[in-house]
């Protein structure tokens, strides 16, 4: 299994001399199959150099999955080049929006619009189709088999862990630890702390002993008050839950948009300083646009 | 007892579907979703204390689309769950739709329903506390839903709502054998349909439908609230169409203990928790929205 990041940063994308390292292109993961299937975890604007990648192996067969319907998750979609070529199929799967009850095709809908971009769906010429799944639901993707589990963020956001030949990669998209919205004194306080917990396991066990974890660490832990209930993580949440469900592999990914890489580097390394690693513990590294992993 | 037929059961969800929820809860949605901040537990203390807005949520979360392991009952597991901010916006989406009018054909006092279910659902809850055997939260759940019915006939067939109103106060019948007589089927039955079709528990759907049968008795949260609808009448917390008591049926008063009646109860609880329950309740049924 190969994986590539196309797109690191959070929210916004951010290209910039300070960034240009890690990169400034929004959320955007290629995975490949050992049968050189192709899956792709969110269409931020990473999709669209990943996509120009594409144009020398046509036609293709994208199974892109969608964590979450949040812009810098999606806005890169309709720069999906392969979309405009007949032959080619995308296979978009994501979550049904409860507030509106629609499906995942909402998150092109919502963009192919006249005022917003000049193509319309009907007008491109690949093969578009759409599976809305259900939280818990496995599907099939080419020889990997691909779970949604449903995580904490302001919006349903699925993470989906890929499992090919006895590998096995999971990304959160975006999430934050779960915490209790009572006081200890509060009525509602224990019931709450039960609940949190047994979600929190069904989360972890989606994760357990998986080779590659790549999760939303944001934030750092002396911003997170501040940003509490946003819907991210930080480094030392992070890893934290990778030693908590055994990953070999963490990679730290949607870095904050004004974090410039120096930066990035000296809050990681901090982070990385209250978690140290000894022999067997998982391996922590920074996700930056263009590296690519085998394993 | 006569069934829903699969027509009018479709009608009615679609019905509901569009039923607005009551002022107080509207009000103090619109209020708390404009603060991007707003407190979590103020949001679900909202919506606890909206039947129309608890059931609407909980039919979300079960529906099929989920394929939950084990079924939600209360709104802290759909917030943590769904998330806050999902949940918020599912709130606001049920504001939006308006709010329950004061007023309805029926001449049903819907302000006076609201405190007679909230204080059902807060005396159940205290109830299941006392006898265990259930969660308090799916007791207060269930006791908050458990004559849902009403407030869909009176919305939603209110001529034929109206002449059973009348014709239970005139003493001639309980409100339920007298919708039976006007509409051919009775409030359990439309409630529980309801929720047996949005696949709520099936605990909750058991107690709404049996609350005024002696088969209420089967589990420990279709006696509490038997038993808590009953108080609330006694009580007169409110008023729901019907004041006529019903004693407890023996294979109810067995979950409390030997030699048990309603005053025995009622004393058991105790006049000052009964004053905060009844305080409580109070605040969140104004019309005023004050």
């Amino acid at each position: 299994m190969k994986v590539k990041f196309w797109g690191v940063r959070g929210s916004i994308p951010s290209p910039r001399a300070g960034t240009v390292r890690y990169g400034g292109n929004t959320t955007c993961i290629e995975i490949r199959t050992d049968n050189n299937e192709l899956i792709i975890i969110d269409g931020g604007t990473g999709i669209f150099p990943l996509s120009q990648t594409l144009l020398k192996e046509l036609p293709v067969t994208a199974n892109v999955f969608i964590s979450h319907s949040h812009w810098d998750h999606i806005h890169g979609l309709p720069f999906f080049i392969p979309n405009f070529i007949p032959g080619n199929k995308m296979i978009l799967h994501g979550a049904i929006d409860p507030v509106s009850g629609r499906g995942v095709e909402q998150v092109m809908d919502v963009q192919l619009q006249y005022s917003y971009f000049p193509v319309r769906e009907a007008e491109m010429k690949a093969s578009i189709e759409y599976v809305s799944l259900s939280p818990g639901q496995t599907v099939q993707a080419g020889s990997a088999t691909v779970k949604a589990t449903l995580l904490n963020h302001p919006v349903v956001n699925f993470g989906y862990r890929v499992e090919c030949n006895g590998k096995s990669v999971f990304f959160t998209g975006d999430h934050e630890p779960y915490s209790n919205i009572y006081s200890p004194e509060d009525e509602s306080y224990e019931e709450y702390r039960g609940l949190i917990a047994a979600q929190e396991k069904m989360v972890f066990d989606a994760m357990q002993g998986v080779d590659v974890l790549i999760a939303d660490s944001s934030y750092t832990i002396e911003e997170y008050p501040a940003k509490k209930g946003w819907g991210h993580g930080t480094f030392d949440s992070c890893m934290s839950m990778a030693d908590a469900v055994g990953a070999k592999i963490l990679y730290c990914t949607h870095h904050e948009p004004t974090r410039d890489d120096d930066v990035l580097e000296r809050e990681f390394a901090k982070a990385l300083a209250r978690h140290p690693r000894s022999e067997g513990m998982a391996d922590f590294r920074l996700a930056r646009e263009g590296i690519e992993i085998e394993f | 007892m006569n069934e829903l037929s699969a027509d009018l059961n479709k009608k009615l969800g679609e019905a509901v579907e569009r039923m607005p929820a009551f002022p107080k809860s509207v009000q103090k949605v619109l209020e708390l979703t404009r603060d991007l901040n707003c407190s979590p537990k103020v949001l679900v203390q909202v919506i606890e204390n909206d039947p129309v807005m608890t059931m609407k949520i909980l039919r979300v979360l079960n529906s099929a689309y989920y394929s939950l392991p084990s079924k939600i009952t209360s709104i802290n597991h759909s917030v943590v769950f769904l998330g806050l901010n999902t949940v918020k916006n599912i709130a606001l989406s049920i504001a939006a739709i308006g709010i329950l009018p004061k007023q309805n054909a029926a001449d049903f006092d819907v302000n006076q329903y609201l405190l007679h279910s909230l204080t059902t659902a807060a005396i159940a809850k205290h109830l299941c506390g006392k006898v265990g055997g259930a969660d308090p939260m799916d007791c207060y759940v269930a006791g908050l839903l458990h004559d849902f019915g009403k407030v869909v006939f009176a919305q939603f067939m209110p001529e034929q709502f109206k002449i059973s109103l009348e014709k239970c106060q005139e003493g001639e019948m309980s409100l339920f054998t007298a919708e039976q007589d006007a509409i051919g089927t009775d409030h359990t039955v439309v409630g529980s349909m309801l929720a047996e079709k949005w696949q709520f528990p099936q605990p909750l759907i058991d107690s709404i439908r049996n609350h005024h049968s002696e088969k209420a008795g089967e589990t420990a949260m279709g006696a509490c609230v038997y038993t808590a609808n009953q108080i609330s009448k006694k009580l007169e917390f409110g008023f729901a169409g019907d004041a006529r008591l019903e004693s407890l049926p023996p294979a109810v008063a067995k979950h409390f203990g030997v030699n048990i009646n309603l005053d025995t109860l009622i004393s058991s609880i105790g006049e000052a928790e009964l004053s905060k329950i009844l305080e409580q309740a109070r605040q969140f049924s104004q019309m005023d929205g004050s």
